[in-house]
């Protein structure tokens, strides 16, 4: 009886210590978020990125009539600044959605704007069409990690379709119409950022600490890298990607 | 010098080790399939017990759909596509007849309708010799390969209004619909499978896959009422192209397009009269796209 009441007292200071620096934690978490900033390059020459005949659409062909269309599998910028790479935080354990905003997915001239769409986990995202042809739009992602592959129709001037993603995934995207539109919902838990036209990312509101990034790209994969984020301040984490 | 007793109970002692973790995670999917054995389903007052499937899944089922229902049954390999689609991969969970919106799961009475009617143009046929309680007992059986059932509640059906009189004025309006939201992308103009996307169809997992033929004679895979029509464009078939067009088609359009379909198809019906007095042409598809 008294073996019991003993291991009861245990396990009532042991959840009471743990609930207790859990809350302390979170109270130094508010204190001075910092950044995690830095470029990321492709080592090497760029592969030749292939032009795309669009001639299934003639509203497709009229929109690259100047601007002819071309894969976009590896974007390198001048310097060698890889685009459309994302940058996450693997070992995160904080809530997994960080962003209130609601990002857009884009389809312009039979292409994907962004090609790459990073999100959080239960992060509401928007799908819009800016093209006179219709599109549908068509993610593919693995069924057995909890998010549900749909399938929805836009034509021209339809209203957006607004979704979320249940569990962290690299989800591809096609257009069965058009069937050289390919992209990517990238869904992480937690802070992260996507490279511009030259390779450079931030990733805002990082609490103070230690941190594995994790760059993804699309054709390259990933590679990651220790980070020590200090109240306030901003860490530095280049990545390299060598060319295949 | 080791004896032949010691170097034959090495080779067995290193096999056994090897051999366990195989024949452990062979078990592990066995069991986990076991563990959902408590799976019903209710189709009007007859309950299925996925238990009571196993002996008749075995011995109708698991030749195409293989006994994890992976569709990887013996038979499989010899099913191409895109003349034959492959059996369906229950463990995903993602299934093309749904009465529910797209990326929902499907309701017990589209799996026993699936099951009763079998799909044209595919080597399921129609299971409608099997008694309705064997039927809801194979129903459950489905449902206990996926663990979506287990996280999951089946979407809620879709709304099909009344069916209105056919007339011609509606007949009209559905090709406009037909031409708005650019069905002859993949069907063709006339409904023949011909458009220009027509060529490159794969489904979710990267095989070929045609689009629906209305002039041969086949019967949509979903069913042939107009309910059924109406249904399968508005949610779409998943797995496969065909999206849902339920938030850029409404209710009363859905109709005109059901009838406007129904011209393209051989069987017999008062629309093909209606198309050929009105002396309908087909959609122009280098007209600009008309807005909504």
């Amino acid at each position: 009886m008294r073996k019991q009441y003993n291991s009861a007292a245990l396990l009532f200071t042991v959840v009471f210590i743990c609930g207790g620096a859990l809350l302390l934690s979170r109270a130094v978490k508010a204190a001075g978020e910092g950044k995690i900033t830095g470029t990321v390059k492709l080592d090497g020459v760029a592969p030749h990125m292939k032009g795309i005949d669009m001639s299934k659409d003639p509203v497709c062909v009229k929109a690259h009539a100047t601007d002819p269309g071309h894969l976009e599998t590896v974007v390198a910028g001048a310097n060698g600044g890889l685009e459309n790479v994302v940058l996450y935080i693997s070992d995160w354990s904080g809530p997994a959605t960080t962003s209130t905003t609601v990002p857009v997915f884009d389809q312009k001239n039979c292409m994907y704007t962004p090609h790459v769409l990073a999100m959080d986990v239960g992060q509401t995202f928007k799908v819009t069409t800016s093209d006179p042809t219709t599109h549908n739009i068509h993610p593919l992602p693995n069924p057995m990690t909890g998010n549900i592959p749909w399938n929805q129709s836009q034509p021209p001037n339809a209203a957006p379709v607004e979704k979320s993603w249940k569990a962290a995934e690299m989800i591809p995207v096609q257009c069965n119409i058009h069937p050289w539109m390919h992209g990517w919902f990238v869904v992480v838990k937690g802070p992260y950022a996507t490279t511009d036209s030259n390779g450079s990312y931030t990733i805002n509101n990082v609490p103070p600490g230690n941190y594995t990034v994790t760059a993804w790209q699309e054709t390259y994969g990933t590679t990651v890298q220790k980070v020590t984020v200090a109240a306030g301040a901003a860490a530095t984490a280049d990545f390299t990607f060598k060319a295949k | 010098m080791r004896t032949r007793l010691q170097r034959w109970s090495l080779l067995l002692g290193a096999t056994a080790v090897l051999a366990l973790p195989m024949s452990l995670w062979a078990q592990l999917t066995q069991y986990d399939l076991n563990t959902r054995l408590g799976a019903e389903s209710h189709i009007g007052n007859t309950t299925g017990h996925a238990k009571d499937a196993a002996l008749p899944y075995r011995r109708f089922c698991v030749g195409c759909h293989g006994p994890l229902g992976d569709g990887n049954g013996e038979n499989a390999p010899y099913m191409q596509p895109p003349m034959f689609q492959q059996p369906r991969d229950f463990q995903l969970g993602v299934f093309k007849c749904r009465s529910t919106p797209t990326g929902t799961l499907p309701t017990d009475q589209d799996l026993y309708d699936s099951i009763t009617r079998g799909f044209d143009r595919s080597n399921m046929p129609q299971w409608n010799t099997l008694s309705k309680q064997e039927r809801a007992d194979l129903v459950a059986w489905v449902k206990h390969f996926s663990p979506r059932w287990a996280n999951e509640k089946p979407g809620t059906p879709i709304v099909i209004p009344p069916e209105p009189e056919v007339t011609a004025d509606r007949i009209k309006a559905g090709r406009d619909v037909f031409a708005r939201v650019q069905c002859w992308k993949c069907h063709g103009v006339q409904g023949m499978a011909n458009g220009p996307s027509a060529s490159t169809l794969t489904d979710d997992l990267g095989r070929p896959i045609a689009a629906f033929n209305f002039t041969d004679g086949s019967r949509p895979k979903c069913g042939d009422t107009d309910q059924d029509v109406y249904r399968i464009f508005m949610t779409g078939l998943d797995g496969t192209p065909m999206p849902s067009f339920a938030d850029n088609i409404k209710p009363e359009e859905a109709w005109d397009l059901v009838f406007y379909l129904r011209t393209f198809m051989q069987q017999k019906s008062k629309e093909k009269v209606l198309a050929k007095q009105l002396g309908l042409k087909p959609v122009d598809p280098n007209a600009p796209a008309p807005t909504q």
